[in-house]
């Protein structure tokens, strides 16, 4: 199963681990990230490029697919305004065993935080707003994968 | 005459104030590069956006390419600053 969905909508974590669990296999692995508060964040929006996202998720999703031996993959990133303490994004993979549904659910998000064509604006309380710059450390975190 | 089309994202998009435009192809040898920097050479927003080639990613039909890649008979290209999703 491949499920990957891109769009302004929340999604349900506790549905979405229940599709993977219902796959057969002995372990399921998630990450669900959420928008930070703090520093005066008053809200986050993030832009995509439409003709490409989709296309570029489901390359990184083969790639995770040759290298574990998966049953399933469910990525869903939202777009759009989001405010802090809401979900951005989920990647849930679900295996055989824990260590190819850990380490291909790790791989998933590195991979997605620099090589898919999102990008995230925020706005604070003082009036300020600018777009986020890329990390250094996150460049470091998807190299790992080789 | 062959165009293409130029997309832009994030705050590419907010300096040149569009988000993107059909151009004239340069032919399908110029790289990314050297229209990157014609288009700096149009002044205002477009010197804002387009100046600095090293703090701009590139994508040639929907698919990532550095900024040395020939355009050859592509029909897109999007500029946009280093993604951050996730």
């Amino acid at each position: 199963m491949i499920r990957i969905a891109v769009g302004p909508e929340d999604f349900d974590p506790g549905v979405e681990l229940g599709r993977l669990e219902g796959l057969g296999g002995g372990g399921v692995a998630s990450f669900t990230g959420i928008v930070r508060g703090g520093d005066g964040l008053l809200s986050m929006r993030l832009d995509h490029y439409p003709a490409m996202t989709v296309a570029q998720i489901e390359r990184i999703v083969a790639q995770a697919n040759a290298r574990w031996p998966l049953l399933g993959v469910t990525v869903i990133h939202r777009v759009g305004e989001l405010q802090p303490g809401e979900r951005i994004v989920f990647v849930g993979t679900a295996s055989a065993g824990r260590i190819a549904a850990l380490e291909s659910c790790a791989f998933l998000i590195d991979w997605l935080k620099t090589s898919a064509p999102f990008w995230k604006k925020e706005s604070f309380a003082d009036g300020r707003a600018a777009w986020v710059e890329a990390r250094e450390d996150d460049d470091a975190a998807k190299e790992r994968w080789g | 005459m062959a165009h293409i089309e130029l997309v832009y994202f994030a705050w590419v998009r907010e300096a040149v104030g569009k988000d993107g435009e059909r151009v004239v192809h340069p032919g399908p040898g110029t790289t990314v590069a050297d229209l990157v920097s014609s288009l700096a050479e149009r002044g205002g927003g477009y010197s804002a956006a387009f100046a600095e080639p090293g703090r701009l990613r590139a994508a040639l039909d929907q698919e990532f390419v550095p900024l040395g890649t020939v355009i050859g008979d592509a029909r897109e290209l999007a500029l946009f600053p280093p993604v951050t999703g996730g």
